[in-house]
């Protein structure tokens, strides 16, 4: 199944890219998704203990299920205000 | 700027009209509060050691405004007078401006402090917002707190800064 995959800040800038389609297997976990994107990009694989997690633009575990078309969403440490 | 009370624009922010929504809000009428608390987060022009030129702020804007009404629940639980009203711009930021505008009224003073206080620890630690610095020499990412709402130490810690 396909997921939409959104990065930010400086995950977006490893990425080279805001928004990425990525097929990952049925019952996939947000884990597996980020599993998937660093291997694709190695430089992410050290955020993996301080990033969250968004599915469809709602907090989510890594250990969430995702669904065909959900938007992954991996936040780095924020720095708003 | 939009009449709701949490938002995120690349507006400049109008801090009257956050502390109006914040005195107006859930339809209160005139006179029911007799403290409004405001908080303003500037542009900063050293970080670090490093004289900062500008800073690029990003949202993920969906999600921060959750965050937002999360921390608005959270005062509510805490400070049931209180009511919030909060503006977060995006884009590009000079030196001095007004990047974060947080207004709380009360009743009485001592809920807007508290809550206009909580509101800010609890947006730093948990709204998905970056702030890329760009400053003499070179430009950085700023990290900060992993975003964890249902985190029940980083709350305590807001709550603990609210009213210490």
């Amino acid at each position: 199944m396909r997921v939409t995959i959104r990065l930010f800040a400086r995950l977006r800038d490893l990425a080279g890219a805001a928004e990425l389609l990525r097929e990952v297997p049925t019952g996939a976990t947000v884990d597996t998704v980020w599993q998937t994107l660093a291997a694709e990009f190695p430089a992410m694989a050290p955020y993996r203990s301080s990033i969250s997690a968004a599915v469809n633009a709602d907090y989510a575990r890594l250990t969430a299920v995702v669904g065909e078309g959900d938007e992954v969403a991996f936040l780095p440490p924020v720095s708003g205000g | 700027m939009s009449d709701a009370l949490l938002s995120i624009s690349p507006e400049p922010v109008d801090v009257a009209r956050v502390m109006r929504l914040a005195t107006q809000a859930d339809g209160d009428p005139p006179g029911r509060h007799g403290a409004v608390a405001t908080f303003l987060g500037t542009v900063r022009g050293e970080h670090l050691g490093r004289r900062v030129l500008f800073l690029e702020y990003e949202a993920y804007e969906p999600l921060a405004l959750k965050a937002f009404r999360i921390v608005a629940e959270e005062i509510s639980g805490h400070w049931p007078s209180a009511r919030l009203a909060l503006h977060h711009r995006v884009g590009r930021l000079e030196l001095g401006e007004v990047s974060v505008v947080i207004a709380a009224a009360s009743p009485h003073r001592a809920e807007a402090f508290a809550a206009c206080r909580y509101a800010i620890e609890r947006v730093k630690q948990i709204a998905p917002i970056w702030k890329r610095e760009v400053f003499d020499g070179g430009e950085a990412w700023i990290e900060g707190a992993t975003a964890d709402p249902s985190d029940a130490a980083a709350k305590q810690t807001a709550y603990e800064r609210a009213c210490g």
